[in-house]
This record gives C-alpha cells, sequence and structure tokens, in this order.
C-alpha cells in the first residue's frame, strides 16, 4: 500500500473529513437561520487565533477537557463506557475546593495535595461503579448516570456548608486560596501576553496523555485491560482476572476525571458554584474521547481541538450568533466519526473482488 | 391530619406532574433498547421535541397538534440514529452521544432564530396540554382538596399510562413485538427465520425517538409552558436509567419512573415547607434509592443478549 493509499484509510484522515463535514453542517445551520456563516466562522477562528492570550485561552478551555478525554478513553479500551466522567470530574473539583479553601499550606504542599484528593475522590468515584459492577453485576451506565447526579447534589450540599460557602450572597463556594492556584507566573503571563488563567494544567495533561500511552501500549496491565476490552471471554480463559481489570480501569479513568475537575478550578474557576444543572463536562470529554479515536495522542488533539472550539465558540455572542453551532458541529464531527468506517469498508471489498 | 392529608394531595399531583416526561421517554427506551439498539440519544430526542413542540404549540395554539409535532422532531433525530446504527452499522454509543450534542444545538439555535432568544415565548394556558377535570373538584372539605389536587394534572399525565399499556401489549401480545424482541436476543436466528432484523430495528429506534419527543413536549407544554435551554437537563438519562432499573420491561420502567417522579414531588413540598433538611440532600435520594434497591432486590438485570451489536447480514 503507497504512503497516500496508507493516509486516506488512516482513522486520521477520517476524523479530519468528518470535521469538515462538521464545519459544512453547522454553515448550513448556520445558514438556515440568516446568519453570515463567513462572518461567523471568521469570528470562530479569529477568537482562537489572534494572539498568544486567545490561544492561551483556548488551552485553558482544552485542558480539564484532555484528561476528561484521556479518562474516557481508558476505560474504553477495557471497555467500559465511562459516561460517569462527569460525577467524577464533579467531586474530583469539589475535593480540591474543600482542600484549597481549608487547609492553611504553602502552595508547594496546598497544590499536590488537592490534585491528590481531587484523584482519590474521582477514583473512589469511579471504582464504586466498578464495585457494584463486579459484584453485584449492576449495569455500569445506569450507576453511572446514578453516581453523576449523586456527585452533583453533593456538590451543591457542600458548596451550601457554611465553612464553605462565599461570605456575599453568592450561590458558590469561597475562593480558593491564591497559594492553591496553578497559575503561571504573573511575569511569564505579561512577558508573553498570555490569558490571565494560563496555568500548569497543560503540563499535567501532557504529562497524562504520556502516562495513558505506556500504560495502554507498553505494560503487561494495559495489555490485559486491552484484552478485557476486546473479548472478555477470550481475556478470562486466558487467565485473565477481567474484574480486577475492569476496577483498575474505572479507578485510573476516574483519578483522571477527579484532576480534571482540579485543574479546572485551580486553574480557572478558583470557586464552586450551586448549579442547577450538570454542567456536561463529562459529556465534552467524552467527545473528545470519541475525535481522538481513543488514543492518548488523538484524544490530547482532540480535547485541544473542542477546547479551541468552545472557546471561539463563546465569542459568537459578541457578533449576534449563536454559540450553539459549536454543539452542532461538534455533534455532527462525532456522528460521522461514527459512521466512517463504511468507508474503509467499501475499499476492502473492492480489494476482495 | 389534614396537613399530612394535603400534602400527600400535593405530593401525588407533583409526582403525576413529572412522571409523564420521564415515562414517555423511557417507554421510547424500550423500544429501541429491546429490538437491540442502544439508544443514548434520548437526551437530544427529548430536547428537540421540547423545543418544537413548544413552537409549533405557539404558532398554531393547538396544544395536540404541537405536541404531536414534537413527537416527529424527536423521531426524525431517530431517522438519523437508525440509518447510522441500524443500516450502516455504527457504533450505538457514539451515534447516541452526537445526537445528544446535534439535537440540542439545533433547538437552540433555532429558537435564537425564531423568537430571538434561547427561550421560546411562553404559551397561553390553551396553547398548552389541557388539563383533564379542570373544575370537576372543588376545593372545600379536606376530602376535595385532597381530590382536586391529585386531578390538576395535564391530560398527558392519563395518556402516557395508556401509552404503557399499549406498548405492553405490543412487546407482548403482537407478533411485532415477539419479533422484535427476538431481533434483540438473537438477531442472527431471527434473519435465519425470515423476520427482517434491519427492518425492525428502523422501525423501533424510530418508535422510540417519537416517544422520546413526546416526553420532551409534555415539558415545555404540560409542566411548563416554554422551551429553554434547560428545560432538559438529564430527564433523558433517568429514563434510559429506569429502563435498565425496570429489566427492559415497560411495566418494570413504569415503577422506575414513578419512583424518580414521587422523589421529584417530594422535593417540591419539602423544598416549600422550608423543613430543615438540605433540599439538596433531598434531591439526591431517588438516585441514592436506586442503587440500594438494585444491590437489595434487584441484581444482574438481563440486557437484551444482542443489545449494542450491530447486526450487518453478510459478514
Amino acid at each position: 500500500m503507497s504512503k497516500v493509499e496508507k493516509f486516506l484509510q488512516s482513522a486520521f484522515f477520517r476524523t479530519l473529513i468528518s470535521i469538515v463535514v462538521g464545519f459544512a453542517v453547522g454553515a448550513v445551520f448556520l445558514a438556515a437561520v440568516q446568519i453570515n456563516v463567513g462572518a461567523a466562522y471568521g469570528k470562530l477562528f479569529t477568537s482562537i487565533f489572534a494572539n498568544a492570550k486567545s490561544l492561551s485561552y483556548s488551552v485553558v478551555y482544552a485542558t480539564p477537557l484532555i484528561i476528561l478525554g484521556l479518562s474516557v478513553a481508558f476505560s474504553f479500551r477495557t471497555g467500559v463506557f465511562n459516561i460517569g466522567a462527569e460525577g467524577q470530574f464533579v467531586v474530583g473539583s469539589m475535593a480540591a475546593c474543600v482542600v484549597g479553601i481549608l487547609v492553611p499550606a504553602p502552595a508547594i504542599v496546598l497544590v499536590p495535595l488537592c490534585v491528590l484528593v481531587s484523584a482519590v475522590a474521582g477514583a473512589v468515584w469511579g471504582m464504586i461503579v466498578g464495585i457494584l459492577k463486579v459484584k453485584w453485576g449492576i449495569n455500569e451506565v445506569l450507576s453511572m448516570i446514578m453516581f453523576n447526579w449523586i456527585a452533583f447534589y453533593l456538590s451543591n450540599y457542600i458548596a451550601g456548608l457554611p465553612a464553605i460557602k462565599s461570605d456575599g450572597n453568592a450561590e458558590a463556594t469561597k475562593n480558593v486560596q491564591e497559594a492553591a492556584m496553578i497559575l503561571l507566573p504573573k511575569s511569564v503571563i505579561s512577558k508573553l501576553g498570555l490569558c490571565n488563567s494560563a496555568n500548569w494544567g497543560i503540563f499535567v495533561a501532557i504529562l497524562l496523555s504520556i502516562f495513558c500511552y505506556v500504560v495502554i501500549e507498553k505494560t503487561t496491565l494495559g495489555f490485559s485491560l486491552k484484552a478485557v476490552g476486546s473479548n472478555r471471554d477470550a481475556a478470562e480463559y486466558a487467565g485473565i482476572n477481567v474484574n480486577r481489570a475492569v476496577l483498575t480501569a474505572l479507578g485510573i479513568s476516574g483519578a483522571m476525571g477527579g484532576i480534571a475537575g482540579a485543574m479546572n478550578l485551580l486553574g480557572m474557576g478558583q470557586r464552586i458554584s450551586i448549579f442547577t444543572a450538570q454542567e456536561g463536562y463529562g459529556f465534552q470529554g467524552i467527545i473528545a474521547a470519541l475525535i481522538g479515536n481513543s488514543n492518548p495522542l488523538g484524544v490530547f488533539f482532540g480535547g485541544l481541538f473542542y477546547g479551541a472550539i468552545k472557546y471561539g465558540g463563546s465569542r459568537l455572542n459578541l457578533i449576534g450568533a449563536p454559540s450553539e453551532v459549536v454543539n452542532v458541529i461538534m455533534g455532527t464531527v462525532v456522528f460521522f466519526i461514527a459512521i466512517s468506517h463504511i468507508f474503509k469498508f467499501r475499499k476492502h471489498k473492492k480489494e476482495g473482488k | 391530619m389534614d396537613v399530612l392529608i394535603n400534602n400527600l394531595g400535593i405530593i401525588i399531583y407533583a409526582s403525576l406532574l413529572y412522571t409523564p416526561p420521564l415515562l414517555f421517554a423511557a417507554m421510547g427506551s424500550c423500544f429501541s433498547e429491546v429490538s437491540g439498539v442502544v439508544n443514548i440519544g434520548i437526551e437530544g430526542m427529548m430536547t428537540i421535541g421540547a423545543f418544537t413542540g413548544a413552537t409549533v404549540g405557539y404558532y398554531t395554539a393547538n396544544p395536540w397538534f404541537g405536541f404531536l409535532c414534537g413527537g416527529l422532531a424527536g423521531a426524525l433525530f431517530g431517522v438519523l440514529h437508525a440509518i447510522a446504527c441500524v443500516n450502516l452499522g455504527a457504533d450505538q454509543t457514539i451515534s447516541g452521544t452526537a445526537i445528544n450534542f446535534l439535537a440540542p444545538g439545533v433547538a437552540v439555535m433555532m429558537a435564537k432564530a425564531i423568537f430571538n432568544s434561547s427561550d421560546t415565548v411562553p404559551l397561553d394556558p390553551s396553547s398548552k396540554i389541557p388539563l383533564l377535570f379542570n373544575g370537576v373538584f372543588s376545593s372545600g372539605s379536606v376530602v376535595s382538596n385532597f381530590l382536586k389536587n391529585v386531578f390538576s394534572t395535564y391530560a398527558t399525565t392519563y395518556l402516557v399510562f395508556i401509552c404503557v399499556i399499549v406498548v405492553w401489549f405490543i412487546f407482548y401480545k403482537t407478533r411485532f413485538g415477539l419479533r422484535m424482541r427476538a431481533c434483540g436476543e438473537h438477531p442472527r436466528a431471527c434473519d435465519t427465520l425470515g423476520i427482517n432484523v434491519i427492518r425492525t430495528r428502523f422501525v423501533c429506534v424510530c418508535i422510540s425517538g417519537f416517544l422520546a419527543g413526546l416526553g420532551g413536549a409534555c415539558v415545555t407544554m404540560a409542566t411548563t409552558n416554554q422551551f429553554r435551554p434547560i428545560s432538559i437537563v438529564g430527564q433523558g438519562f433517568i429514563a434510559i436509567a429506569a429502563v435498565i432499573f425496570g429489566k427492559f420491561r415497560p411495566q418494570g420502567a413504569m415503577i422506575a419512573c414513578l419512583l424518580f417522579g414521587m422523589c421529584s414531588g417530594l422535593r417540591i413540598v419539602i423544598g416549600t415547607s422550608n423543613a430543615a433538611i438540605s433540599a439538596q440532600l433531598i434531591s439526591m435520594i431517588p438516585y441514592v434509592v436506586t442503587v440500594i434497591v438494585l444491590i437489595l432486590f434487584v441484581g444482574k438485570s438481563h440486557t437484551p443478549a444482542a443489545n449494542g451489536k450491530p447486526y450487518m447480514k453478510t459478514k
């Protein structure tokens, strides 16, 4: 097979096509609601690429999505659909928030502590679902949906407790201490012209991408997880402890979901609001994972892409264009990724003849 | 005692108000899942149904026509899901996730285009789904107050229970129902026996979208009177959970939906009576109860054997 042909067969190429189709469908809908497509997409892209500040905003938006994408992708490889990333994200950020407000410590201790408790909280949240599945055979999708809501209300409850709640009228927690924040040094921000929220989170995302790659591709653990993902019965027959694999995968996924929450809080949010509806970070992470074909490097760029479009989309309102076009684009991209295998299918058939 | 009866009436009323959207969507989910297609896009289908119902209802002032259009809009996305999953053999979870982004995006974009706002204009009471027993029960004594509370819900509340009976009948008493369930268990065997698996599943997924759309329309045309971006927040997933909880049977899903609906009702009553318990913790109850019930009584539910697996005629 020539290099070009190989490229045309690759998942990467199909993803690119899906992205093009996504923008095309987005354009159709924009035109249908009488918005100037050129102006809207122009605004979308100039908002992202205008300068170092806007680019750094895109990265800040992308950071939690990349980590959540990794969380989803990791368990995907073990055959578990982590629809519970939302809940893990929420408990992770709440755990980091509580520690970030209440524990008086210098940054060098406080930041790792916040990240650690968020990872533990997320891992616990993921493992509970795993235990329910392994021990009682309870469908993980069902229990994850339940635990997403339990996390949501738990977070709202904790945010309203006197020790945590903001002193003003705001329906939110206090701000976490400055020492807990993971922002880049002020001097670097002003020198490079970055946004005020530019933070170390993206480096954590890079490290976690490498971590996922190494674990999945280079370790025995990763091999057994993948084996369980591709054929559970065969894996069991080969002597792999399937239950333990599922628990491990959910634990690691959950920890990453929790860390994503901490990065979002310590890098950008600084406090947690009492929400009336789930924020849907988990699903955005699922999208990042799907765009990245559940491959750590792919997820990294998938998350970066989503983060950029999400940030650019939030600026669309300035010119009176609906920012929801982002959802339409993303939905279409994923839809076409879902059906993209048919192109490959046809090719194979021809070869068969 | 009087207060208790009065509160009981309000709880029943609130339960009956919050259950129908979930129950319609759950019936939809049943159809899809039992025929072997995972439909996680129920949430998105509800959202588009909610928007279409409220919009058509507003412009035609005909609630039932709006309600029907809500269902059809859901069915449209059902067709999309069916083409991807049934005809093209796509990953069902991925396609469903796509629909959950696509449908709400389209709904809010259209709302902004038509109403110049992400919310639709509130419906007049006459354009809403009618109250079935409006004015039949007068207030006065404790008992009549109770009855008035209980029976002051919208017509969709009664419709949805009829729907459950119809769905149950289709599932267990008709040839189509038997074939559909067989397609979810062993599609290849069905194919061998001459059942058109692709067509059966296609129809089921479309019905699933239609019912989810009706569920969404219930929210914007009965429970509230307008579409807002936060009209549908998780009800679709609760419906899916209810179906798994109910072991993929319409009657089981109904009980689960009533549980979730009742807890929503309870929250409204306790939330307004300024009780010492946090409203947030009370809101958590249905989800915790579900998990506990699953551990104690239900355990492993029988998922249709071919659920989630695309069926391709030739291999």
